[in-house]
């Protein structure tokens, strides 16, 4: 066993060798130490290579140490228990065998380190290279426990590994997304995945202690990529891919019942949104939250605080809290106070211009299909959403006007909006208050859907027509606005494209002679050919 | 008899010949149908008959139609006489021979051609036709009439009163004495003849005397010439005064005649071309041209022609002016003179003109003189057309001039009138060469022709097949070349002319299309070159909507497609790229903005609308397309007065934008705008004073793509003048949307914008204007407006119990049928009847037949029998005859 320096100045001397040598080389080197212990030493050629700058080799050396110490745990030549320090370990006066395990295992943890570092690497594919390595040491560990396992509660599982590997993966100052996404790759196993959500929760709690309330973009981002992805078990007998295998005590383990994974999910996610976290981010949260976080909590109630906040913020983010709210409202019988009132108050002009408009009014219509909503109500809704209507573009005008139809339909006192004969003839002022934040106080019963006549003159065609359907009275089916909700302004010009290509086009009549023409056109008051 | 054309049974037809009375009385004769019952009011056809006289009567028709039939069954061969009335009995011979005749004339004189207008029948008085009669060649001829003074010649009178033609006259003239019953010794043939005859002898004489006359007048005139001059001094009015004495006045009424007789038929003028003739004549103009230029181009000379100067009428059109190759002049007065001597002057000082404002401009840039010399075309031109008697429109004198043009390099005339713009200098050139050299042509003009021949254009084109053809074709033109190309491209290959043409052209329409967005992509964009080029792509989708309407709509498919793609990433998108600007407005120019629904005008309206509410507006390019697109959306929807809401979302936005203090609110701002933020104080002026040197200008297009300021102040002003757009714009939605119901809310936001925020922004004059204008059309909507109803529905009427009266018109037959079966069962009926008739006339038919078959085997049997009996009686005497000379000789 020769001193390590002197090895690496050797190796220091060797100008790189091409990949395919130090490929050939590495292979060979770790067949020589799994061979013998004699070149145990030879791990310090390998350490070398995995610092090195290059990327194939860093690759290569990656492969060798998971060779390597894949089969030495296997072996099971790791010094197991509390490990003493190197330096004592081979002065002291062990046996041979103990050094040398000793030393090993030290080698162990001095590669596992680096690969942690490795995971911050620049270059991705050494990141994933070493995320894989780590992964398969993880599972080398979970066999072949490092730890002694006197405790019945101890099961072998590699957790310091596993949150030091998600320590890593939730970087305060780099976009993890891609390893992210690797790393969803083993949160198949499931008992992985409650370790990691639990070290996900101690994490999110260390960091964001730290921060005292500041929002940390990045980070945050890389836990929402993480802990969004996670998908839970629906069953329980759906728990039976583990990495691990216990053998014995299987069912007092908690990673191998739902409940404990529902709590941990959940506790991670309060976890997480406990603190303060970024515009972007509450939009992320609130899209997914109710079909891939609410069913999988234990007591999807601990949500209502975090959903009134949001509600409460307006804008975009109220809409999306909509969802949440509509099912611990709907399957959990949350109460909410002053809840159409609030509704009301989101009609905005943006509604219509919103990414998230066609959820909105599919909730809309839903919290509005009850038939026991007073009348004033409805009429306030149809009313402002009319008013609305008047900056809206035609796909959301598609939807308004058949969802308006159906407010009128559903409650046929509500008809005066559209049908009052007999009201005194002479004209009126729109008594409508649009500033009024109650629906109960602006008047909207007593006034009429003017805008709906206005939009009979909108230019785009099928707007215009359906707004024509105010003239006589409205058939009784309610029409089906879930078909129009998810319509584009470009679906809607392929409909005008793809028709009437058989018959004859008109033409415009006047012939053309210049592009602007001063006299005629509006065009060409205001700009010229420059 | 199944050749009897009508359904009626020759019974019937026998029933209806009306028999003599004698035969009706005779007892034997009738037979008394038996009737069973009597029914009050129905009359019976057939209670008594005459079955004797009906079966003669069937049998001798049979025997003159089925027996001639059956003795003519099988010969091929026979004899028609086809004249006309030769079969008819109720005609007299007379009658006959007359119509006859009557239609022997009417074939002689019929038209060949019924649509040929110009093959005329030559109409002829006395035997010589009128037409030539027009022209009054031989004045003697017109003084017929005086040689029976003061009578009336039977001829006049015959053309004043006879009404029709002489033939009529005639028949009526002869046959008087046929009706008094009077000797019929001349039959009416010899009648006609003789009339004729005398007539022609009558004529004779007359043509004779006529001659002699004639003789004598020649004669008189040529003694009166020598003799002339003797008499000058002497008074020559006694002469003349003898003549009015001589003559008859002519009569008011007889001078009408004349003249209507005489009167110019409207004659057909040259035909109207057919669109594709034109075309032909369009191309074989063109080729021509390009045959000339080629031919200039190799250096050949030109065959010398001398400008002879020929006038030529007045009224000519000009009709066939590519025939003639120089520019004639008419004849005609010009501030009461000939223009016959002025003009080579005027022409020349013009010319001068020219050559010296040319030489004037010719150090500047070629664009330059471009300009220069349109202008002066167009005045050129206008002189001209006054001058001539030429209706031509607008592009056919542009090739006319082509055509001078060639004539002028030759002839050296100065007469300009217009010239393609790059020949124009060296052209200039020549001239002034060929002052010096005039009267041969030397080598360096030679040379110069050449050139100028290689550089002008060339006049057929093939059409591009595709868009990289379309632009080594186009590339290197100027504008108007470009233009010029594309027209002749166009003539040249009308889809008349060729088979493939059609398909080439559509073709054309996308590539064209397809080369204007490149144009516009360019930077700096070719934006004169697309406006020169517009009446050539308007003209292509004349000719092909569907294609142009395919093309149109693949181009704002693919752009709302990339916009999506970009949506759905990002969430907004980039304005659109000058380009589509540009098709947008094209397409605008091409198809009607007006229509409920079509196939490219609505796409393209929803697309500017996705524009102004999905891209953000972040710098003053932005704002610049903002306004492009709200102009198109104006445009769009100025003739039907459509609502647009997304254009007036964006011009709020865009005055919000100028608003300083985003704080007070009273307004809401819609996407893409936001009420406060990075990009929303763009249209802020830096130094709120800059708008005392600001004056209105319009924006140029190029502004959408990039923009540069030299300094803060140009930048306010260009600030200014946007938003003075956006109000300019904001004063016409006014005016387009005043009637809607919702007017007042709908601009609740500009009013809101005008009234309170930006009322200190807008100092100047202009801008204030606007403003109170707006605003002043704001307050005067009227914001009561009466209740919605629904549309009055016409009322359903009551259901009444009065019973239903229906008109039974067949009593006693069946009831309850519909039309359809009771219609059914009358044919059946019919059918049923008629085909019973049929067989039992068959059936006579066949008895007849075998009746006649036996009787003609009976009457040869009796013949043959005859015949034997003869020969045996001859044989018997001749045997009897022989046994007795034998006796004889025994004894």
């Amino acid at each position: 066993m020769a001193p390590s320096h002197k090895r690496n100045v050797k190796l220091g001397k060797l100008s790189k060798p091409s990949v395919k040598i130090a490929k050939i080389d590495l292979n060979s080197t770790v067949d020589n130490i799994l061979e013998s212990k004699k070149h145990a030493n030879d791990v310090f050629d390998v350490f070398e290579f995995l610092q090195s700058e290059r990327e194939k080799d860093v690759i290569t050396a990656v492969e060798a140490c998971s060779n390597l110490f894949s089969t030495l745990l296997e072996r099971k030549e790791l010094f197991k228990g509390k490990l003493p320090a190197e330096d004592d370990a081979l002065s002291g006066e062990c046996s041979a065998e103990d050094k040398y395990h000793i030393f090993i295992r030290h080698r162990y943890n001095n590669c596992v380190e680096m690969l942690l570092e490795h995971l911050s690497h620049e270059l991705h594919a050494i990141q994933e290279a070493s995320l894989c390595c780590l992964m398969k040491f993880a599972a080398a560990e979970g066999q072949h426990p490092l730890e002694d396992l006197d405790w019945s509660e101890h099961y072998s599982f590699p957790r310091e590994l596993m949150q030091a590997i998600v320590d890593r993966l939730l970087s305060r100052t780099m976009d993890k997304s891609l390893l992210i996404s690797r790393f969803h790759e083993f949160l198949e196993k499931d008992d992985i995945r409650y370790y990691v959500m639990s070290s996900i929760r101690e994490n999110v709690g260390k960091v964001m202690d730290k921060s005292k309330g500041e929002v940390m973009p990045v980070y945050q981002h890389n836990v929402f990529t993480l802990i969004s992805n996670i998908s839970m078990p629906k069953e329980e007998s759906e728990l039976s891919n583990f990495m691990v295998k216990q053998e014995a005590k299987h069912e007092h383990w908690k990673a191998a019942k739902l409940i404990e994974h529902k709590r941990t999910f959940e506790r991670m996610w309060l976890g997480f949104l406990k603190y303060k976290l970024p515009g972007n981010m509450y939009k992320k949260v609130l899209v997914i939250l109710h079909d891939a976080i609410l069913p999988h909590m234990s007591k999807p109630t601990l949500m209502i605080d975090f959903l009134t906040a949001a509600y409460d913020v307006g804008g975009a983010i109220s809409l999306l809290a909509l969802n949440g709210l509509f099912v611990l409202m709907h399957e959990h019988n949350l109460d909410y106070p002053d809840f159409y009132k609030k509704l009301y108050n989101l009609l905005e002009p943006s509604i219509f211009h919103v990414k998230y408009r066609a959820r909105f009014f599919h909730l809309a219509n839903l919290f509005l299909s009850s038939s026991h909503l007073p009348v004033y109500l409805v009429a306030a809704f149809a009313k402002r959403l009319a008013r609305l209507a008047l900056t809206a573009p035609p796909t959301a005008l598609l939807i308004v006007l058949p969802f308006i139809y159906n407010l009128i339909r559903r409650h046929p006192s509500s008809r005066v909006l559209i049908h009052k004969p007999s009201a005194e003839d002479e004209p009126l002022e729109d008594p409508y208050l649009m500033d009024e934040d109650d629906p109960a106080q602006c008047h909207a019963l007593e006034s009429s859907l003017w805008e709906i006549k206005t939009l009979q003159r909108h230019y785009h065609p099928d707007v215009a027509k359906t707004a024509t359907l105010i003239n006589t009275p409205l058939s009784q089916k309610e029409d089906d606005i879930s078909e129009v909700l998810e319509i584009t302004t470009f679906e809607l010009m392929e409909r005008n494209l793809k028709q009437t290509l058989t018959k004859s086009i008109p033409l415009e009549f006047e012939a053309a002679t210049q592009l602007l023409s001063v006299g005629k056109d509006v065009m060409g008051q205001h700009f010229c050919l420059e | 008899m199944g050749k009897v054309p009508k359904k009626h049974s020759v019974a019937d037809k026998v029933r209806k010949v009306k028999t003599s009375a004698e035969i009706k009385n005779n007892p034997f004769e009738v037979k008394i149908n038996r009737k069973k019952f009597d029914v009050l009011g129905r009359k019976s056809k057939h209670d008594v008959g005459l079955p004797g006289v009906s079966r003669s009567k069937a049998i001798n028709k049979r025997k003159e139609t089925l027996l001639k039939e059956y003795r003519q069954k099988n010969k091929s061969s026979k004899f028609i006489d086809r004249r006309f009335g030769e079969y008819d009995s109720k005609m007299a011979p007379e009658e006959k021979i007359l119509q006859r005749f009557a239609m022997e004339r009417q074939r002689a004189i019929e038209k060949k051609d019924m649509y040929n207008l110009n093959e005329e029948e030559e109409l002829t008085h006395y035997g010589q036709s009128l037409s030539e009669m027009e022209k009054f060649t031989d004045m003697v001829n017109s003084d017929d009439e005086s040689e029976e003074k003061g009578r009336l010649s039977a001829e006049l009178t015959a053309s004043h009163f006879g009404g029709g033609g002489g033939l009529l006259r005639k028949k009526s003239a002869g046959e008087h004495p046929d009706d008094d019953g009077g000797p019929k010794a001349k039959s009416r043939q010899e009648l006609i003849e003789e009339l004729i005859h005398k007539s022609k002898q009558e004529k004779r004489e007359r043509q004779v005397q006529k001659e002699e006359a004639q003789e004598l007048t020649e004669k008189l005139d040529h003694d009166w010439k020598s003799i002339q001059t003797l008499m000058v001094r002497k008074k020559p009015k006694a002469q003349r005064d003898e003549t009015p004495v001589e003559k008859p006045k002519l009569e008011e009424y007889d001078k009408m005649v004349r003249e209507l007789g005489f009167e110019m038929k409207a004659q057909p003028s040259e035909k109207m071309k057919t669109p594709e003739e034109l075309a032909r004549e369009d191309r074989e103009k063109l080729q021509k041209l390009e045959a000339d230029r080629l031919r200039r181009m190799m250096g050949d000379e030109e065959p010398e022609v001398a400008p002879s100067r020929s006038h030529v009428s007045a009224d000519d059109l000009h009709d066939g002016f590519i025939l003639d190759k120089d520019d004639k002049k008419t004849l005609a007065y010009q501030d009461g003179k000939w223009n016959l001597d002025e003009e080579p002057v005027e022409n020349g000082a013009k010319g001068e003109e020219e050559e010296e404002e040319e030489e004037k401009v010719g150090g500047g840039s070629n664009e330059e003189v471009e300009e220069e010399e349109e202008e002066e075309v167009g005045g050129g031109s206008n002189e001209e057309a006054e001058e001539e008697v030429d209706d031509a429109s607008s592009e056919e004198e542009e090739e006319k001039d082509d055509e001078e043009e060639e004539e002028e390099e030759e002839e050296g005339e100065k007469e300009e009138d217009g010239h393609s713009d790059l020949e124009s200098e060296r052209e200039s050139e020549e001239e002034e060469e060929d002052e010096e050299v005039k009267p041969e042509k030397s080598k360096e003009e030679r040379k110069a022709q050449q050139e100028a021949a290689k550089a002008e254009l060339p006049y057929t084109f093939t059409v591009p097949e595709s868009a990289n053809d379309l632009e080594k074709l186009l590339c290197g033109h100027t504008p108007d070349n470009q233009r010029l190309i594309m027209a002749r491209t166009q003539k040249c290959n009308h889809p008349s002319l060729a088979v493939g043409n059609k398909l080439k052209l559509q073709k054309l329409v996308g590539l064209l299309l397809d080369y204007l967005g490149e144009l516009a992509c360019r930077s700096p964009p070719e934006l004169t070159t697309i406006d020169k080029l517009i009446p050539e792509v308007y003209s292509l989708c004349q000719m092909f909507p569907q294609a142009a309407c395919k093309s149109m709509q693949t181009i704002l498919g693919d752009a709302a497609h990339s916009m999506e793609e970009v949506l759905e990433v990002k969430g907004n998108a980039a304005f659109p790229t000058l380009d589509v600007l540009i098709y947008l407005k094209v397409a605008a120019l091409l198809f009607p903005t007006s229509d409920f629904r079509h196939p490219v005008t609505t796409p393209a309206l929803l697309y500017i609308g996705q524009a102004l509410t999905k891209c953000p507006v972040r710098s003053l390019e932005d704002v610049t397309s903002g306004l492009v697109l709200c102009c198109l959306a104006v445009e769009y929807v100025s003739f039907s007065k459509r609502f647009l809401p997304e254009l007036i979302n964006f011009l709020s936005g865009t005055l919000h934008l100028a608003v300083r203090d985003k704080t007070s609110a009273g307004y809401s701002v819609v996407p893409p705008f936001r009420s406060a933020g990075k990009h929303s104080d763009l249209l802020v002026l830096s130094d709120p004073e800059s708008w005392k040197s600001w004056s209105r200008k319009t924006l140029p297009l190029s502004a959408t793509q990039q923009l540069a300021f030299k300094n803060d102040v140009h930048a306010d002003h260009y600030r200014l003048t946007c938003v003075y757009t956006c109000m300019e714009l904001l004063s016409k939605c006014c005016v387009l949307y005043k009637d809607l119901v919702c007017f007042t809310h709908i601009f609740q936001p500009i009013t809101a914008l005008l009234s309170q925020h930006l009322s200190f922004t807008l100092l100047t004059e202009p801008l204030k204007e606007l403003r109170t204008a707006i605003l002043e059309v704001l307050g005067a909507a009227p914001l009561a407006r009466s209740r919605l109803v629904f549309n009055k529905k016409k009322p359903v009427p009551l259901k009444l119990f009065t019973p239903k009266i229906v008109q039974v018109l067949d009593y006693g037959k069946k009831r309850g049928q519909t039309r359809e079966q009771k219609e059914e069962h009358r044919l059946r009926h019919k059918y049923k009847k008629e085909f019973k008739g049929a067989l039992r006339e068959i059936r006579k038919d066949t008895r007849f037949l075998a009746s006649e078959k036996l009787d003609d085997i009976m009457r040869r049997d009796a013949e043959r029998k005859r015949k034997v009996k003869e020969l045996f009686g001859s044989l018997a005497t001749q045997e009897g005859e022989w046994k007795a000379l034998k006796r004889r000789k025994r004894k």
